[in-house]
């Protein structure tokens, strides 16, 4: 508590209560009129001056602490007074901010109340944000005082911090935007212009029955169904073949399925035209060969479909891998040994046990195509997505926010139904087939009328796969596209050229920059991302408290939603104080790690619920607080959950594009909206070497993690199994 | 007690700051953040010339004119950038409509072409014309004589059935290209016989896209034959080695101005001024050269690109730009065309 006391001192008369300009690490500020200075003072020397007199207030929840000092944590006024101050404390932060903007009051009625007297004040800086961090925790201090949770002070400021970042984050700049929809023109609020802009045709037209077009939401629902269904039955077989044959290019294909989560967006798209568009050498080859017309076929419907099965049919593998792989042999053999035949086995207790990992696999499938904007783009023709109606309806001609914000509630709506309709269809079963029992048995293999064409489709598919691979790095080598084939390392040189000087090396190459930016922001974002979602996780799963769900909904939320409309809502909501981050690095960061936390967050609940709880309670038995025994006993088992997740944040920086887009400026640009500039650009050499480049770094990246996470799976194991025998 | 001593101690230590930084100076360099909706390389290309002529650092953020213009707009409580430059000039107009730009008469005016100045003029000077470029369209002349089609040379031999399926232009719900397409038919036809224009075309168009370059770069590509477009687009196109030829058509047609403006509520607004100066000058629009932007220049000094289409050999009609660039007729026709237009069969 003491340490809390301090920071909260520290924030208010030490460091500048405001937003530094020109970035979080620069500490230019220390040098020019710190601390007097109106842009760089703490709040007390503000205050002091007469300026910012609403900080003042502040004082008492900061002072009141310090009067239960020595009071003991069972004394009830210990919890009261923490609480008060805790409370008191956040809420004047939390008012002043919203209260107080750039141009002097934000609400009519403060003006009505007060006048418009000339204040103004930025966003937080660091001194804002560690009273605001004081405060929060002085209040779940309090909270723990009085009892909730056993008065475990850990477990609840863990709580406390993690709902006040989802909300800063996730909730508040979310609801902020899909309010837009109920906004007129002349900024009143109104539901007509929500029912206007919900029932248009362009959204829920059925004109695809009698040959005009649909609506962008029934293209979306039905696009969206068909990938879920097609790469969870594609992932099944690669899993089968895997785990389940005796097929000899195994662990090609395995390698094979990783490619596609690490592709830039658009290449995949680039590389689909050059083999089927219009003047693809496939159609070209076919249409010589039966003398027809070649047609333009692929934009639309069934380019997008074969782009989006290619691009998610690795995310339903990994997670049916698991599950297959989870399928306890004793069943199985159980089953043979009461003469069932191999189909029969397969039938009725392998395929009903894998049935979480099918619902799982069809709703990543699902979202991720609701929610894809690359692929759609490039290859929709006249197919409107919602996904793209979204970014069009913000950056298009029509420049309406509010029906972006209607056609997001609709892609929402989808979203969540299919997470619901996902839950009732496993409903209370148990799945359970892992447990603490020794279980050396040996999978059976497929029924050989079911080897026989999944081996065939797994292996037609990761040809097709290799083939769509092949002409990427192809197209990286010619001289220009489709037009001009010489051989060529140009775009390459253009791109990462390097010139060795006296003063060292020096990166002439034009994707340097942005090179490096995303490298350090997805090496930033990945650990963050990683520990606010395991520990997220361990509170989902180790322990209870009122509000559970609708906690657990809030860390789902931010990857059912579009990338767009992040982007567009993180823009809205911070540009203004109190939190002002827009321009800056920090806010690129906050967008991934709020994106890419959910699934942290499921890899930790899977991870934490092969844990035996007994471990936990004989940890708490023998006098360790709930800090200690998640630091030291469930953490080091979580090893490998820790890699997956930062494994896949990294990459998810490195190749997200539709938020960033907005939130991209001129010291932070990404490696992918380098990329997009220089396809509208017309540089496609450029921006496919590029892209390759950016294979082979997270190739390095994620085969040293998969290195590490072999390593170390293998010697904790050891480890524990000696700790637990002494 | 632990609570007194740390305040006394943090006073002291404040106290020994505010010496130590009483004693350093304060140096900050000039600098402007700079919205660029050009091409990557001319924006990059500007933003160094500009820091090698007069030592203001330079900021640069590349981005099509719809997203800065979405980013303005959202920023306007709190603007970050300080001067626009490049990209078509309706989100510019309307930009100026909303108030979200600045007013700003250069020195350099009188340097400037007429139609430079008449864009400032109809958005209450709070934006200028940095350089202007023609609609029309181009084809892919492999593709052409692949499928034994005529060469095109008028708005209306695009209606012609056997260009079925061969023609390509953006959506003007999301292409400002696009929605100038639809406002020079209008201008050029009659309202009456333009949207008749676009009815007809509709049946030969195979897609519309999202971009308003893309038709032209999907010709390049081959996966398109005829591209509505501005002409210096299709022209690049040309240059890059694609085989595509350039079309201006017959009756004349409409045409866009590039435009700059300066963002209302700018932290650096001298330096801002300064660019605009300099952007309006001979030697700053000479760079264009350099990149392959094939744009009309709107200082009179400045040099047009020799690849670049004539001007002069092309009809241009009288382009009402403050009529159609308002918001209300741009809703307006946007909205008949979504209602006549694109839900009739293809």
């Amino acid at each position: 508590m003491i340490f809390w006391i301090i920071i909260g001192w520290v924030g208010y008369c030490l460091l500048p209560w405001y937003m530094v300009e020109g970035g979080l690490w620069s500490f230019e500020w220390l040098f020019s009129g710190y601390p007097f200075d109106e842009d760089f003072a703490p709040a007390l020397f503000l205050t002091a001056q007469g300026e910012k007199l609403w900080l003042v207030p502040l004082l008492i929840p900061l002072a009141l602490p310090l009067l239960v000092l020595g009071k003991p944590k069972s004394d009830p006024i210990y919890a009261k007074i923490l609480i008060l101050a805790g409370a008191l404390g956040f809420g004047w932060l939390i008012a002043q901010g919203f209260g107080i903007g750039i141009r002097g009051f934000n609400f009519d009625w403060l003006k009505a109340l007060f006048g418009e007297p000339k204040i103004r004040q930025f966003g937080m800086g660091y001194g804002a944000m560690l009273c605001a961090s004081a405060f929060l925790f002085l209040l779940t201090q309090g909270i723990a005082a009085r009892g909730a949770v056993n008065g475990d002070v850990f477990v609840v400021s863990a709580i406390g911090g993690v709902i006040t970042i989802v909300t800063a984050f996730v909730f508040f700049p979310i609801a902020n935007m899909l309010f837009s929809a109920f906004v007129t023109e002349k900024g009143a609020y109104s539901v007509f212009v929500f029912a206007s802009k919900f029932f248009d045709d362009r959204l829920w037209g059925l004109g695809c029955f009698w040959g005009a077009k649909c609506g962008a939401a029934w293209n979306s629902l039905f696009l969206a169904i068909l990938v879920g269904l097609i790469t969870t039955v594609l992932g099944l077989c690669f899993a089968l073949v895997v785990t389940r044959s005796g097929f000899r290019f195994k662990r090609g294909m395995r390698a094979l399925t990783v490619l596609p989560i690490i592709t830039p967006p658009f290449v995949i798209g680039l590389a689909l035209i050059l083999l089927f568009g219009l003047s693809g050498s496939v159609t070209v080859f076919f249409a010589d060969l039966f003398g027809v017309q070649p047609t333009r076929w692929l934009y639309g419907m069934p380019g997008v479909l074969i782009a989006q099965t290619l691009a998610f049919t690795p995310i339903a593998f990994l997670v049916l891998i698991g599950v297959v792989e989870g399928v306890s042999p004793s069943m199985e053999e159980a089953a043979q040994t009461l003469r069932a035949n191999r189909w029969q086995t397969f039938r009725t207790v392998s395929l009903p046990l894998m049935r979480p990992g099918l619902a799982n696999a069809f709703l990543l499938g699902f979202i991720e195509s609701m929610a894809d904007f690359g692929n759609p783009l490039v290859l929709g023709g006249n197919f409107d997505v919602l996904s793209t109606e979204i970014f069009f309806a913000i950056v298009g001609a029509q420049y309406d926010q509010g029906r972006a914000a209607v056609l997001a509630m609709v892609l929402l709506f989808f979203t969540l139904s299919a997470f619901y309709a996902q839950r009732a269809w496993l409903g209370k079963k148990s799945y359970t087939t892992v447990s603490g029992k020794g279980d050396a048995g040996v999978h059976p293999l497929m029924p050989n009328g079911l080897a026989i064409p999944v081996v065939a489709i797994a292996t037609i598919w990761a040809l097709f796969t290799a083939v769509v691979y092949g002409m990427i790095i192809y197209g990286s080598v010619v001289e220009l596209w489709g037009v001009n084939n010489t051989l060529t390392f140009k775009h390459y040189v253009t791109a990462f050229s390097v010139r060795f000087e006296e003063e060292g090396i020096r990166w002439t190459g034009a994707a340097w920059d942005s090179f490096w930016t995303t490298i350090s922001i997805a090496a930033i974002a990945a650990p963050l991302t990683a520990a606010v979602g395991l520990v997220t996780a361990y509170l989902l799963t180790r322990q209870n408290f009122a509000g559970k769900n609708a906690f657990e909904f809030g860390t789902m939320l931010s990857f059912a939603i579009p990338g767009t409309v992040i982007g567009v809502s993180y823009i809205l909501a911070f540009n203004v104080p109190p939190i002002e981050i827009t321009g800056t690095g920090v806010i690129l960061v906050v967008s991934f790690i709020f994106r890419n936390m959910p699934v942290g967050v499921r890899a930790g609940i899977a991870s934490m619920s092969q844990l035996d709880r007994s471990l936990d309670e004989s940890s708490l038995t023998l006098g360790a607080n709930s800090w200690q025994t998640f630091r030291r006993v469930i953490l080091p088992l979580l090893k490998p959950a820790i890699l997956a997740a930062l494994v896949y944040s990294f990459v998810r920086a490195m190749t997200a594009i539709s938020a960033v887009i907005f939130l991209v400026s001129a010291e932070y640009d990404m490696a992918t909206s380098y990329i997009i500039g220089r396809v509208e650009n017309n540089d496609y050499g450029l921006a496919i070497a590029y892209s390759t480049t950016l294979i082979f770094v997270m190739l390095a990246a994620v085969g040293l993690l998969q290195f590490l996470v072999g390593r170390v799976q293998i010697g904790r194991r050891t480890q524990i199994g000696a700790e637990r025998t002494t | 007690m632990g609570g007194k001593t740390l305040k006394k101690l943090t006073t002291t230590l404040a106290g020994s700051l505010i010496v130590f930084a009483a004693s350093m100076g304060a140096a900050q360099a000039d600098k402007l953040t700079f919205y660029c909706s050009a091409q990557e390389d001319w924006c990059q290309l500007m933003a160094r010339s500009f820091e090698d002529a007069t030592g203001i650092d330079v900021n640069m953020t590349r981005k099509s004119s719809g997203e800065t213009f979405a980013q303005i707009r959202a920023e306007s409580s709190n603007p970050k950038g300080d001067v626009w430059w490049g990209g078509t000039g309706d989100p510019h107009l309307q930009a100026a409509e909303e108030g979200l730009t600045m007013e700003y008469v250069s020195p350099m005016r009188d340097q400037l072409h007429d139609w430079a100045i008449s864009q400032a003029e109809s958005a209450g000077n709070k934006t200028i014309g940095i350089y202007s470029g023609a609609l029309g369209y181009g084809y892919n002349s492999d593709l052409l004589a692949a499928n034994n089609l005529p060469e095109p040379a008028c708005w209306k031999d695009l209606l012609k059935p056997e260009y079925k399926g061969h023609v390509q232009m953006a959506n003007p719900n999301s292409s400002g290209t696009a929605y100038t397409t639809l406002a020079s038919m209008v201008q050029i036809f009659g309202e009456d016989e333009g949207f008749e224009f676009m009815k007809g075309l509709h049946a030969n168009i195979n897609q519309y896209t999202k971009s308003g370059s893309a038709p032209i770069k999907a010709a390049g590509r081959g996966e398109n034959t005829i591209g509505i477009v501005f002409m210096h687009d299709a022209v690049k196109q040309a240059v890059s080695g694609f085989p595509v030829k350039v079309v201006a058509p017959c009756e004349g047609t409409g045409y866009e101005i590039g435009s700059m403006s300066i963002i209302e509520g700018a932290r650096n607004e001298e330096e801002a001024k300064k660019f605009y100066d300099w952007a309006l000058s001979a030697e700053a629009q000479n760079l264009a050269l350099e990149v392959n932007a094939f744009q009309v220049p709107s200082n009179k000094g400045a040099q047009t690109s020799e690849s670049a289409p004539d001007m002069s050999q092309i009809k241009l009609i009288d382009y009402d730009f403050k009529k159609y660039g308002s918001s209300d007729e741009r809703k307006r026709l946007l909205q008949k065309w979504d209602e006549d237009v694109s839900v009739l069969p293809q």
